[in-house]
Order: structure tokens, then sequence, then C-alpha cells
């Protein structure tokens, strides 16, 4: 397959349709179109989330759907403004963290040699350096707020997209195409973008949707310890607040069950969405699919056997 | 031997960078380091036990290699400065006081975790399609999509809270004297079960997914086949002949879960009032005890490579191919 016509088989609609195809990963796309209007809208429809409202830690009640926290301010008005600053943290340092792996992947993988060596070397030791503890230390000694969480999640977060990524293009790198490209006289800026990168593209989605739920778990689990910005409204702020206030000994579930279920509701969204993009990404996937129709369609039973991978036209 | 002498190079390499990390973090800030890190220390100690503390941390007025070994020189003594929070302990002693506790459920977790996940996928991948298959990995993915101390929080209110089965927090009862009596240890593991449970639930779908699918790819090949054909018991087929392979994986991925379990057992030990580093961490945080937190992070770190160390000898008793290319 050449890398010009791997860019043409990748682009919009045929990630759509592999969602559509796929049952699992509507549901996820579905989950998650549910939760981004959420954030764009919701702050405009609830009131202003530090308004004291309410006596303390009230129960859910027709005034106040999801009850109110241990300061008296509504949850569900945390709930819904804090969706918005979550997700936006975690989409861009989801991204950003695709972008500084696969750049650091891709040199090391495409040059070879002494810069391997060394970019290897620190991928490898930043695998094995814990991320939370690390990512403590230095968002401790920061002044708190989204942009140290971002950088502190993208500095712990890029190693292993970068060690596959690696692992990725080495195998590309000795493909016929690439050896074209090369003795064509190509750049090497442009062999990396235009012949390495698009065959890779499959892959980078994938990881960035896995590098959002890194995101986004993690960055609950800094401001649940109060390394976020304490007085901003986030979901990790919102469990902080919940775990200061004693919320659990005083039976208040209502202050922290709906946040988590909305962590792990875009969380699991995410997940199911990949497995959509696995359905492009692996071409065994895909024929076995095509295979195993047919021999149904002529009722014959499929064994397990793997399918060959046919590049028809 | 080259495989094991290369891995603790880079877990050298690795305690050496976290070291760097620990001496340089305060020097990036804007201003004087000293300033920053012993604020809180105003008024509270003299002059001359402020000055035994800039020395411990290398700052000096000796130029910045000399104070980087200076630095070193005290980590090696095992001097990490004066803790704030638990002024005037220092932060070895704050440290070595819950260490125990958070390798013991941390070890714990991912112990049992790793040992059921694994068996749960190799019988998932043993009866593929089964009824147990359709429906155990995406339950268990979805548990795994909630955060560890959320799941603990959740816990901690159904089973302690309401129902009042589990204590509400804590390693050990307040009346129970901590020796080594089966009462203590019986009364330890009742504590324990809540963050241990909860740990093990949020990561069994990981080991469940990853054992299951190389144990399907492993179950394909032409030696389990044969093994069939042989007419050797299922059992021998599955475990000896098809889980033994398989497993490499997952051994590989264990160093790794290693750091990120203690992490979430980290956060899981504030929910419980668990006394051990993460509880310390929370206090580190609140009053901005820099010299706590950066031991933390380094006995972390440490324990993590150590673990990790163990589990390249695990890998090399379990894959001969390492063993002959090497030896």
């Amino acid at each position: 397959m050449s890398a010009s016509r791997a860019a043409r088989a990748t682009g919009v609609g045929v990630w759509l349709a592999a969602i559509r195809r796929d049952r699992k990963a509507t549901a996820g796309a579905a989950l998650l179109a549910l939760f981004v209007l959420i954030a764009i809208v919701g702050p405009w429809l609830v009131g202003d989330p530090q308004a004291l409202v309410g006596i303390p830690l009230q129960p859910p009640s027709p005034q106040h759907w999801l009850g109110t926290t241990g300061q008296g301010q509504d949850v569900l008005a945390q709930l819904v403004v804090g969706t918005r600053v979550s997700l936006a943290i975690g989409l861009a340092v989801g991204v950003a963290v695709v972008l500084v792996g696969a750049l650091v992947g891709i040199t090391a993988g495409f040059f070879g040699g002494r810069v391997d060596g060394l970019l290897s070397l620190l991928f490898n030791v930043f695998l094995v350096i814990p991320g939370l503890p690390l990512a403590i230390v230095i968002a401790a000694y920061l002044p708190a707020g989204p942009l140290t969480l971002g950088m502190v999640l993208v500095v712990t977060g890029w190693a292993w997209n970068a060690r596959v990524v690696r692992a990725q293009t080495l195998a590309q790198r000795r493909r016929d195409f690439v050896a074209a490209a090369i003795v064509t006289g190509e750049s090497n800026v442009r062999i990396i973008t235009r012949e390495i990168l698009p065959t890779m593209t499959s892959l980078l989605v994938a990881q960035a949707i896995g590098s959002t739920v890194y995101a986004i778990g993690a960055q609950v689990g800094l401001e649940f310890l109060g390394l976020g910005d304490v007085s901003a409204v986030t979901w990790g702020t919102n469990l902080y607040w919940a775990q200061n206030d004693a919320a659990l000994l005083t039976g208040a579930w209502w202050t922290f069950a709906p946040t988590g279920l909305c962590v792990a509701l875009v969380g699991f969204g995410l997940t199911m969405l990949n497995s959509g993009v696995d359905e492009v990404a692996n071409p065994r996937l895909q024929q076995e699919r095509t295979w195993r129709a047919y021999l149904e369609r002529r009722g014959a039973t499929p064994s397990r056997s793997t399918p060959v991978v046919v590049d028809r036209d | 031997m080259r495989f094991l002498l290369r891995r603790l190079g880079l877990y050298a390499l690795a305690a050496w960078v976290a070291l760097t990390l620990n001496f340089f973090l305060p020097r990036l800030m804007p201003g004087d380091p000293a300033t920053a890190l012993f604020a809180r220390f105003r008024g509270r100690l003299g002059p001359e036990a402020l000055q035994a503390l800039r020395e411990t941390f290398g700052l000096t007025d000796a130029p910045l290699l000399g104070q980087y070994f200076i630095y070193i020189a005290h980590v090696f003594r095992g001097d990490l400065g004066i803790s704030i929070a638990y002024f005037p302990a220092s932060v070895s002693q704050v440290i070595g006081t819950g260490l125990v506790w958070t390798v013991f459920l941390a070890g714990s977790a991912v112990g049992i975790s790793f040992a059921v996940g694994t068996l749960l996928g190799l019988a998932s991948a043993w009866w593929r399609r089964g009824a147990m298959d359709t429906w155990l990995p995406s339950a268990l993915v979805f548990v795994g999509a909630f955060p560890y101390f959320w799941l603990a929080m959740v816990a901690l209110y159904v089973f302690g809270f309401l129902l009042g089965w589990f204590p509400l927090g804590h390693a050990y009862a307040d009346d129970v004297v901590p020796e080594f009596s089966l009462s203590f240890l019986v009364d330890v593991a009742r504590h324990a079960v809540l963050p241990v449970g909860t740990m093990v639930l949020a990561t069994l779908g990981g080991w469940l997914l990853s054992m299951r699918n190389s144990m399907i790819a492993v179950l394909g090949s032409d030696y389990v086949n044969l093994a069939r054909a042989k007419g050797l018991p299922p059992s021998q087929v599955a475990l000896r002949y098809a889980g033994r392979n398989a497993l490499l994986p997952s051994v590989t991925g264990f160093g790794m879960a290693l750091g990120y379990v203690l992490g979430g057992s980290l956060l899981t030990e504030i929910v419980f009032s668990y006394p051990g580093q993460g509880y310390l961490l929370v206090q580190a945080v609140r009053n901005q005890d820099y010299p706590l937190m950066q031991g933390i992070f380094l006995v972390i770190t440490l324990a993590v490579l150590g673990a990790n160390w163990l589990v390249d000898l695990a890998y090399l008793w379990l894959d001969p191919r390492i063993r002959e290319s090497t030896s």
C-alpha cells in the first residue's frame, strides 16, 4: 500500500463510517457527544456554582437536584461547570502528549544510531519513574492552575507514546516506499510528514483517545490532592472539597458520587470509541469481518482461522 | 547477565535523574530557593539550625556543582532534611514510619490483582465466547474507568458507613497493641479489606485483557495444537503450554503497573486516613512541606526501581530465550 493511498483511506468519512459500523463505538461517541454538549452549553443553564444557595449538605431535592455541598453550594451547578474545565484540560493534554510522543518517537525511529539511543534511554527512564509522585513534586513548586496541571501531565505522560511510535517508525522505515522516497532525494522532513506519518494516523488517534483518558484521571487525582487551583470549580476540586468537608463521614454521598460517575462515563465512552478506531487501524479485523459475513451468507460456519489480508483494487 | 546489567544501568540512571530533579526543582523557582524551601520555618528555627538545613540541601555559597555534590552526599547518608509538617522530626524518620504500610497496601493490591486478573484472563480465553468471556471484560473495563480513590470513597460509604461491616479508616484500631499477635494481624487485615479491595477492583480489568489477548494468540499456535493432538490433559495444555508463554507480556507490564498502582495507593490511603506515604504526602502538600514531598518522591521512586529489578529476574526465569542469548 502506498503512503498516498493510506492517507486517502483515512479521511473523515471513513472514521465516521467505522464508528457507525461498530455498536460499541457508536455508544461511546454518543456518550461523549452528550458530555461535550454539557461542557459547551451547560454552564449557561445552571447558576453560579460558587453561590451559597442553601443549607449545607442537603440531600437531593426538587430545588437542588443533586443536593448541596458542605459550603451550601449547588452540586449540579458545580458538576456542570466542572465538566467544561476538566474536559478541556483532558483533551488538550491528550493531544499534546501525542504530539510530544510522536515527535520524539519518529525522530528516534527515523534517524536511528546515536539519536535513537539517547532518546530511547530518555523515554525508558521516564517510564520507570513513577508518574504521580513526580507530577506532585513538580506541581507543588509551580503556581496552581490549569497551565501547571497540563504541563505536569504532559511531562509525566509522553514516554509510553514515544516508545510505541518509535517501534512503528522502525517498521515503516524498512518499507520500500520509504526507500524509494530516499532515493528520489526527498528531504527528511518531507519523508517523515508525507510518507511515514500518514501510515500512523489511526495509531495516533487511538493514542490521543487513550491519553485523554489518562489526562482526565490524573488531573482529577492531582486536584483531589489539593494540587490544582482549589478555588476553581472542576471535577477534581469538587472531590477535594467533598473529602475536606468530611462528606463521607456525614453520609453526604451526593457530594462525591455524581462527579466520579461522570469521570468514569467519559473514560468508558472514550475507551469504547477506541474499539471503533481499532477497526480502521487494524486491517486484520476488517478482513475477518468481511470473510465471516461472506461465509455466513453461504451457510457455512466461520472457523477461527486467521484471514489473509488481501489488497483488492 | 548482560540483560540484567543493562536493566540495572537503566535503573541507576533513573535514580540519578530523580535525584537531580530533586536538586534542581527548588533552584528553578524564581527567587532564593532557600526562602521558598524554608519559608515555613521562619520563627521556629534558630539561625544555626537554619544554616544546617541549608547545608543539607546544598544551599551554600559554593558553586552549583559543589552544592550538587554536597546534596548527593547527604542523600547517600540518608539525610533528607527536616520535615516542616512534622517538625522537629527528620524526613527520613517521618517516611520510615509510613513506608511499611504503603508497601503492604500497594504490594498486596498488585499481587492479588495480578494473580486473579491473569487467571480470569486465562479462563476467559480458554472458554472464548463463553458466558464469562462476553460480559466480564467489558464490566471490568467499566469499573476500571472510575478513579481509584472514588471507588474507595464509595466503598467506604457503603460498607463502612451504611453497613458498618468494615472500619472507617486507619491501619488498625486504637485499642489494639501493634505487636506480632493473631488479634493484631486480624485487625490489620480487616482494616485492609476495603483499600486493597477497591484497588484490586480498579486494576483487575487491565490484567484480564492483557492475559486474554496474548492467550488467544498463543492458543492458535502450532505447538499448542500439537499438545492437544497428543491428547495431553486440557489443564496441562492451558497452564503449562499456553499459560506460561502467554504470561510474558503481562510480566513486562508488571513493572510499569507497579508505579501506577503505587500512585493510586497514595490517593486511596488519603480516603481511608491510612498511615502510609499518601497520608504523609497530603500533609506535606497542605503545609507546603517541600523537604517531605521530595523525600517521599525519592523513596517511592527507589522502591519502584527495586521492584522493577525483581520483575526482571522473574522475566529471566520465565523466558529461556533471554537466558540463552545472554549467557
